[in-house]
């Protein structure tokens, strides 16, 4: 295979993997324009969507239906998840507690998903289903090029959903200004709740987009995909999001051209297994250089 | 009263309570109380005191989060369990003078807090520009990047140093399950951090949590103080690690320090309160101690921290003790001589 197939595979694999982590990433960034929190329970919704998958995929192929209408379960409990995690724990910690509490409570809350799953399910991977049968196309399953397309059509909604519909324009207007849009006669509780709701779907989404790839499913897969999402929701800019599109396919392609890449060119001194590391050190990058990422702006502090 | 002489006072009896639990652990031992399972629960205790207080210094006392304590932890383990190898080493090839294992454990122990240290600055310096959410998450970065690249250090794996492989567990490393040494260590890193806090450059940091733009404005020289506390902190955390190292059983993998390692050491912090030594010295023993003791309960071990986390977050937001320190002292006078004790932060606190 000549040089130039390797780099274009590469890119592919890089946009199939970005896409994902740009679906989880927009989570990420929606709920945090929304009330300032690194939700990092965020990642276990993609876990919980997962075993949602796992469950119900079975079942429609015995009713004679497509497993990937499974997805629409997962959307439905992993919206439901969120949509607890955000009453149960954030709503009354946000009522009375600071800034770190609450991102406390978002660990907390993590940890319990991860625990709860492997409580119930136990620790070892379980396998899924194949849920698309595909044909190769140029050499590619044809699993890569339906994620991206996912991916892509799954943004595109997403972006106008919330330019153009009431409900999306009142989300706006709670990131922007949770009191004045309180007078404007917006629920804002209500407007956070759909705001967890709508981005645990898309995690719903990602993880169907994840286990069509991998077929496997244990309780701590949410922690590195969601971590990295984060770094892609911070490398866009969070609380942006077409800043979280963007940083999830650049972490994705970055991700991929390094693993190919990175030992031929430092001379087997940094090995693909520090992958992990390469995507960190993007993120300690950014934070250092331009902390409110690629597309976000500078705001400077109130004395 | 003279202020001194008070404080020499408590001073003393701050040393007689660490003496009465030194007597308390040697009568436990000459009574045969204490076999192989129990020092290895002391251990951990101890050094989950030291990496909790230590954290604490971050989270209490700094008022921000830190994600990636338990890099720090690697690194002094690492290091040190490195040196006491290569000690070990130079010893049998003739090229070092013999020494005694507790004379080797404590240069080891010294090498890996200094490293620590040392990545604590190194790290300390670029995050610290960053407060809040995003210090949480480039401390979590930095927590990871520190492991991955144990990972793959061919010295730093298997039976390490010159023929290692990376990707192993470092195996053969010295034992040093002396419990009083190991006491010792601990007690002695309390009542520094204690008096750290209780400096100059404590009552500087307590003030930065409080408000850094007026402190700033007072003269104080923000980043020097975050960076020192930093640092101190992860000076300690290698301390704590290279007990880790050494704690008998020979092995170090890097999977033991991971962030879900971290954040557990995080949830001892919040639950002893934020800006309590004494509660964090209590949350590690309990923290340490309930899951042995209870062996069913510690696989829903994590399930119920995490619960009670939320249920302390939403009920109690400055944790068990909030920033009460128990003193010894304060206890004694009270008793004594019938006048009320002091509550807060102006009371010593004894033993450790």
């Amino acid at each position: 295979m000549d040089g130039l197939t390797l780099f274009i595979q590469q890119i592919i694999n890089g946009l199939r993997v970005g896409s994902v982590y740009a679906l989880i990433a927009l989570g990420y960034t929606m709920v945090y324009g929304i009330i300032r929190l690194i939700n990092f329970a965020h990642g276990d919704f993609i876990m919980v969507g997962a075993y949602a998958l796992f469950f119900t995929v079975p079942l429609m192929i015995a009713a004679g239906m497509p497993a990937w209408m499974a997805v629409f379960v997962a959307i439905i409990v992993c919206a439901i998840t969120g949509v607890l995690v955000e009453k149960l724990a954030y709503r009354p910690v946000r009522a009375k507690g600071t800034n770190m509490s609450a991102l406390i409570t978002a660990i907390a809350m993590s940890l319990f998903l991860e625990n709860l799953a492997q409580t119930l399910f136990g620790a070892s991977p379980k396998q899924v289903k194949t849920i698309f049968d595909l044909p190769m196309i140029f050499g590619f399953s044809g699993n890569t090029f339906l994620t991206i397309a996912i991916g892509v059509v799954v943004m595109v909604g997403h972006s106008l959903f919330v330019k153009y519909t009431k409900a999306g324009q009142a989300m706006r207007a709670v990131s922007e200004d949770k009191s004045a849009s309180k007078l404007m006669g917006i629920n804002v509780n209500g407007i956070i709740a759909l705001t967890f709701a709508i981005g645990s779907g898309l995690a719903a989404i990602a993880s169907l987009m994840y286990v069509a790839q991998y077929n496997q499913v244990t309780n701590m897969m949410g922690s590195m995909l969601g971590l990295k999402a984060f770094v892609a929701a911070v490398l866009g800019g969070i609380g942006i999001i077409p800043g979280a599109m963007l940083g999830g396919l650049v972490i994705g392609i970055v991700e991929s051209l390094s693993k190919a890449y990175i030992a031929p060119l430092t001379g087997g001194l940094i090995t693909s297994a520090f992958s992990d590391a390469i995507v960190f050190s993007i993120l300690i990058v950014v934070l250092l250089v331009k902390p409110a990422g690629i597309m976000g702006k500078n705001i400077g502090e109130k004395v | 009263m003279n202020q001194k002489k008070e404080r020499l006072r408590k001073l003393w009896v701050s040393l007689l309570g660490v003496c009465v639990l030194g007597l308390a652990v040697y009568a436990a031992d000459s009574l045969g109380w204490i076999d192989n399972y129990i020092r290895g629960i002391f251990i951990q205790c101890c050094f989950a005191i030291i990496m909790v207080t230590s954290l604490n210094l971050v989270m209490g006392y700094l008022g921000q989060i830190a994600l990636g304590h338990a890099g720090f932890m690697a690194v002094g383990a690492y290091t040190s369990a490195l040196v006491t190898k290569a000690i070990g080493l130079g010893i049998k090839a003739g090229a070092i003078l013999p020494m005694s294992n507790v004379m080797q454990f404590f240069i080891g122990l010294l090498c890996g807090a200094v490293a620590a240290a040392l990545f604590g600055l190194v790290v300390g310096i670029p995050a610290l520009r960053l407060r809040g959410d995003y210090l949480a998450i480039i401390t979590l970065g930095f927590g990871e990047i520190i492991r991955v690249i144990i990972q793959n250090l061919a010295f730093a794996g298997g039976k390490g140093l010159a023929n290692g492989q990376a990707g192993q567990a470092l195996v053969g490393i010295l034992k040093m399950n002396d419990i009083y040494v190991i006491f010792g260590v601990t007690a002695v890193c309390v009542a520094i951090m204690l008096a750290f806090v209780r400096s100059k450059f404590g009552r500087a940091i307590i003030a930065i949590r409080e408000d850094d733009i007026a402190s700033s404005s007072a003269g104080l020289n923000i980043t020097f103080y975050k960076v020192l506390t930093f640092t101190v902190s992860a000076f300690f955390a290698g301390i704590a690690g290279a007990i880790y190292a050494h704690r008998g059983l020979g092995t170090l993998q890097h999977s033991d320090f991971t962030f879900l390692k971290s954040t557990e050491y995080v949830i001892m912090v919040v639950l002893g309160g934020m800006g309590s030594m004494t509660g964090s010295v209590v949350a590690a023993i309990i923290l340490s101690v309930i899951p042995e003791a209870l062996r069913a309960f510690s696989q829903y071990r994590m399930l119920i921290y995490s619960v009670i986390l939320v249920l302390m977050m939403i009920f109690r937001p400055i944790g068990l003790f909030g920033n009460y320190e128990f003193s010894l002292y304060e206890l004694l006078r009270g008793k004594l001589t019938g006048k009320p004790p002091r509550s807060g932060r102006s009371a010593a606190k004894g033993g450790a």
